[in-house]
């Protein structure tokens, strides 16, 4: 099947605005009769819940956590991205648009991005009302940084916090609906199933985390804002409780998934200590506007580095990509700190690190300058390693961090089934195959603050509010299934413990479908997580019982979903003949080592349909680009 | 009274009293150094202070409003604290309180205890009548207060009451002067290291002061 | 290295609990609090017994889930450090650890080493934000804010919502958290607007959740694994008694 974006026609800067006035509205006084669900409480989420509560419907909101505050975007450190243009450096909103469409090497659709970037803008007003305490100068105006991928300074940050202090702000803002009473937030339950009743979205499924209880919610319309799914790797940066199984079982109940092979792999991460290792720490990407990275230029040189003399250090990124530098989208430097470590190249036990130095900003502006720009981040990294990054540099090395795959949505949000609509990470919208630091913030932000609420309104001005109830038999039947799947888990009674499960998963993925793929280490991939899966419904250990807190079997739910969804993530890697962003296929590269597209193939969105043991179906979007010219992307 | 009922409020009330209750303690020390000028200037003092019998009145209503208060809501506070931490660590560690801090509660009723025995005995005079100034006279006709004083403070017991009463009273001091700067919210992050120095260094001062009395005239350097 | 446990075991809300004993041996200085007490549960799981509840989440000390007391402090024995960012090279093989849960009657236990916080967020919900619609809001840059508030109400945002100044309090008191956020809104223009009425409200819901009064030990701020200081509780009843002027 061929997908339509329902993009709106006209000129590109024109879209989202001629859109709005055409959509349909709900009047104030039908707003009430109308329930909304809204799934997860990051940015997304909790932006989305605080915004259509204000508007009037009725939101029911979940999160899985004890509180709404401690969704994984307050994680984000480095800052968040508008064309605002305050530093006069020549920003704009198609700069912006550009740069993103550019990093995520044409992927994306362009009318999404470019309405991504108009109302990036406001994103910082909202915030900066909400009393978000932004960085400002002495002046009393708000301060910028830059980050990669763009050469213009167009990056807000709250210190080393600056996801903390944004969620926190939509939080606020949730708590303030909840107050109302035009928000019920249900804290500790999660989501294991969407309800489709008559080819719409309806409904939900979940497990009330403390008693067990699996009990299902009815609603018009269903908004899944529940993050990535990267944790299938095992080791990410991603919080422990990060999981695919809302998304994938909406993809279960007939959502597409698209781009699932688009995974994000940060460049700049703590790297691991052993095998007891349960996640990995990223240290911001604005720490290379002041760090440099480098690595020895003597294979395996086992010196301190401040031993090694300025002749003997090769600033790689510097000499592969000048003009950019150290600032060279992530992508792009992942893949080189892996190639020099491959090599040979690599610092620190185990060989997987390369060196990001701050000797010279320190000397340039001072050590106390570089503390109060990354004061939190140095402390984190002492904490973690137990060195002074003030005094030698850190190590880092590329882990997984973000998916820019995700369940396809249209123009206004919302997914093939009618309905359901998908915001932030868990969408595939914004970022192509590769995201640029600072957007994920900003994209989650879009779609719950200024997006959601005007596409919404016009699903819901045409359909008939409270038009099914939980006593309907597709609920009945959701939470049947949801039941039997469970008792399924704690009837193994195996040998092996889930975690062993997951971080085999986590180390086939990383091994075959990690940075650099092929067709023999994705066909091997696709093997060996059949046969694992095989193996868990075999012989996992799941301990304690159904009707309790039970920790064990909140992780194999999650787990069991990741062993198909793999799956799915290396069958799309597979198809995907070419090389773009972050799926970087061996096959597909030019001869300076680079990705190597292939517009004339696969200029499209892939999303995959399922079709239970037949395997998934793949619907292709094309995507069109009116307004920006199809190049290699250079950032040399 | 919605200061009374919020918990914030109900501090304010303890900080208020209790900044009171300390400035009459300044003032009653700085008056009792009239002991070291002899019995013509304590009696002269004492009896200038009965002159105005209604102005001292007053001033025992508001100091008595005041110890009410303050004894009051200590003790209504300490209780809803203790409601608010029903049990206990079984490993109890502290990084940052103190032993005074954590023990207001019995250094306060034990000053409480102090003061009505202190009362008793000097301003009543009902624990040790033979020696009571009222009933002995100054060669001017004035009560006798020094010898009064003299004659208490030579007994070990009388003395050692006193002497541990006011270690009490500093202990309590070396916590509640910077506790209560922080409830009047005072401190800053300039004023704060000085409002806890400061409040340990007029604790020990007024202990160091009133106890003075009992030791100079137990030892009998003060004649 | 080889470390004998304590650790805190409880079924449920109304269950009786106790500490129990286990072993975890061949620990890495390397791995993290949180981490070490992977390896236990890996082996009670094999071994055919409840492995031990405790919450946490992100494991990089920013989202304020994990919540244990070892060794009678909250967080552990490093400074400006929670569980999670708490690493095993600072215990010695053949220490012996207790871990017990958050202490104070607003946070009921759960199970083993899990709490109730919702106290928390109901504080917030009363009056810990500032009123504002989304859109139609002026310009980031209209109102200016100088550098120094700007910071200093950083400084008290960056409560993480843990609850270990709640944990460490003898008065079960979450003064520092509540003051954190009037501190932290108050200092802005933004949030000076309704900082009167969002001080009340807040304190009075911090009383009726159970939490007690601050008594000014400042065990808070000593275990806060953010820093957060004790001077934004004196501005807080300076807010107070603002708002009864």
């Amino acid at each position: 099947m061929i997908l339509d974006g329902k993009c709106p026609t006209g000129p590109l800067s024109e879209k989202w605005e001629k859109h709005r006035h055409e959509m349909k509205l709900v009047s104030p006084a039908n707003k009430r009769r109308y329930k909304i669900i809204v799934v997860g409480t990051g940015l997304a989420g909790s932006s989305a819940a605080a915004t259509l509560g204000e508007l009037g419907y009725k939101v029911e909101a979940f999160c899985h956590l004890d509180s709404a505050r401690r969704a994984h975007s307050i994680a984000a450190q480095g800052g968040i991205n508008a064309a605002k243009n305050y530093p006069n450096d020549g920003d704009s909103i198609f700069r912006l648009f550009h740069d993103t469409i550019k990093g995520g090497d044409f992927r994306s659709r362009e009318a999404n991005v470019y309405r991504l970037a108009t109302v990036s803008s406001n994103i910082i007003d909202q915030c900066v009302a909400q009393g978000v305490p932004f960085a400002r100068d002495y002046s009393g105006y708000l301060d910028n940084r830059s980050f990669g991928g763009a050469q213009v300074s167009r990056t807000f940050y709250a210190r080393g916090q600056t996801g903390q202090q944004l969620l926190l702000g939509a939080y606020s803002a949730l708590s303030r609906q909840v107050k109302a009473g035009s928000v019920t937030l249900h804290t500790r339950t999660e989501m294991l199933d969407l309800v489709v009743v008559n080819g719409e979205a309806k409904g939900i499924t979940v497990r009330d985390m403390v008693t067990g209880k699996i009990s299902c919610h009815a609603a018009d319309a269903v908004c899944l804002c529940t993050g990535g799914y990267i944790n299938v790797f095992y080791l990410s940066t991603n919080s422990m409780g990060s999981n695919v199984t809302a998304t994938f079982r909406a993809y279960k109940r007939g959502a597409f998934f698209a781009n699932p092979c688009y995974t994000q792999i940060h460049p700049t991460c703590i790297p691991i200590t052993g095998e007891h290792q349960s996640k990995l720490t990223l240290m911001s990407e604005s720490l290379r506007n002041d760090g440099r990275v480098w690595v020895p230029k003597i294979r395996g040189d086992r010196r301190a580095p401040g031993e090694i003399p300025e002749e003997e250090r090769d600033y790689y990124l510097e000499r592969k990509y000048p003009s950019f530098g150290n600032l060279a989208p992530r992508d792009i430097s992942s893949r080189a700190a892996k190639e020099v470590c491959d090599a040979g190249y690599g610092v620190g036990s185990g060989g997987c690190g390369v060196y990001l130095d701050f000797a010279e900003a320190i000397k340039r502006v001072g050590e106390d300058k570089i503390r109060e720009r990354y004061g939190n981040l140095f402390d984190m990294y002492q904490k973690i390693t137990d060195e002074n990054a003030y005094k030698q540099p850190m190590r880092i090395y590329p882990a997984p961090h973000y998916a820019m795959g995700g369940l396809w949505v249209d123009y206004n949000l919302q997914s093939n089934v009618p309905g359901l609509f998908v915001l932030g990470e868990a969408n595939f919208s914004d970022h192509g195959a590769n995201r640029l630091g600072a957007s994920a913030l900003m994209q989650g932000l879009a779609d719950g603050y200024f997006i959601i609420p005007y596409t919404i309104a016009d699903y819901l001005a045409r359909t008939q509010p409270g038009k099914v109830n939980t006593g309907d038999p597709e609920f009945i039947k959701s939470v049947e299934e949801t039941e039997r799947f469970i008792k399924g888990l704690l009837c193994v009674k195996g040998k092996r413990t889930v975690d062993e499960f997951h971080r085999q998963l986590g180390s086939i993925m990383w091994e075959n479908a990690g940075m650099v793929r092929s067709r023999e280490s994705l066909t091997k991939a696709l093997s060996l997580i059949s046969g694992l899966r095989a193996e868990f419904w075999e012989n996992v250990r799941v301990p304690g019982g159904e009707a309790e807190l039970n920790q064990e079997l909140e992780k194999a739910r999650r787990v069991a979903d990741f062993l198909e969804f793999g799956e799915l993530l290396v069958q799309d890697a597979l198809h995907r003949e070419e090389s773009c962003g972050s799926h970087f296929r061996v096959e597909y590269e030019t001869p300076e080592g680079e990705a190597m597209r292939d517009d004339e193939n696969f200029c499209y969105v892939a999303a995959w349909g399922f079709r239970g043991d037949k395997g998934p179906e793949l619907h292709k979007e094309p995507l069109v680009f009116e307004n920006v010219q199809l190049a290699v992307r250079s950032y040399k | 009274m919605y200061l009374l009922r919020s918990q914030v409020g109900r501090k304010i009330v303890m900080a208020v009293s209790g900044f009171s209750m300390l400035a009459f303690v300044v003032v009653h020390l700085l008056g009792n150094t009239s002991m070291y000028g002899g019995p013509g200037s304590m009696n002269a003092y004492a009896s200038a202070l009965h002159r105005f019998p209604l102005l001292i009145w007053l001033f025992r209503l508001i100091l008595m409003v005041m110890f009410y208060l303050h004894v009051f809501y200590g003790i209504a506070l300490k209780l809803e604290n203790r409601d608010a931490k029903p049990e206990p660590y079984v490993v109890e560690k502290y990084k940052q309180s103190t032993f005074a801090g954590r023990n207001m509660i019995w250094t306060g009723l034990l000053i409480g205890a102090f003061v009505v025995y202190h009362l008793l005995h000097f301003t009543f005079q009902v624990t040790n009548p033979q020696i009571s100034a009222g009933s002995h006279p100054d060669a001017m006709g004035r009560p006798d207060v020094f010898m009064m004083v003299m004659l208490s403070f030579r007994k070990l017991a009388i003395s050692a009451v006193y002497i541990s009463a006011m270690i009490v009273l500093g202990l309590h001091l070396s916590h509640s002067i910077q506790s209560g700067f922080q409830t009047v919210g005072l401190n800053n992050d300039r004023s704060f290291p000085i409002a806890i120095k400061g409040g340990m260094v007029v604790a020990i001062l007024i202990t160091l002061g009133f106890a003075a009395f009992p030791i100079v005239i137990f030892t009998g350097i003060l004649r | 290295m080889d470390l004998t446990l304590y650790v805190w075991r409880q079924s449920g809300p109304d269950k009786p609990g106790r500490l129990e004993e286990y072993k975890a041996n061949g620990i890495s200085p390397d791995m993290s609090f949180l981490e070490m007490l992977d390896v236990v549960n890996q082996d009670l799981i094999r071994a055919g017994e409840e492995p031990i509840a405790f919450d946490h989440d992100c494991r990089e000390g920013i989202c304020g889930t994990c919540s244990q007391v070892i060794n009678g402090i909250p967080h552990g024995p490093v400074e400006k450090t929670t569980v999670c960012q708490l690493h095993m090279r600072h215990f010695k093989s053949g220490d012996t650890i207790y871990i017990e849960p958050w202490r104070a009657r607003a946070f009921p236990v759960m199970k083993d080493l899990i709490v109730d916080r919702s106290a928390l967020d109901r504080i917030m919900q009363a009056g810990g934000y500032v009123s504002v619609h989304t859109g139609g809001v002026p310009d980031a840059n209209a109102v200016l804010i100088p550098k120094d508030d700007a910071d200093a109400s950083m400084d008290a945002a960056e409560c993480i919502g843990c609850g270990a100044c709640v944990a460490a309090c003898p008065n079960g008191s979450a003064m520092l958290f509540t003051a954190a956020k009037v501190a932290h809104l108050a200092k802005l223009p933004q949030g000076r607007v309704e900082a009167a009425r969002r001080v009340c409200v807040m304190t009075e819901a911090m009383m009726q959740e159970g939490f007690g009064s601050c008594s000014n030990h400042y065990e808070c701020q000593a275990v806060c694994p953010k820093g957060i200081k004790v001077q934004f509780i004196a501005k807080l009843n300076r807010e107070f008694m603002k708002s009864r002027m």
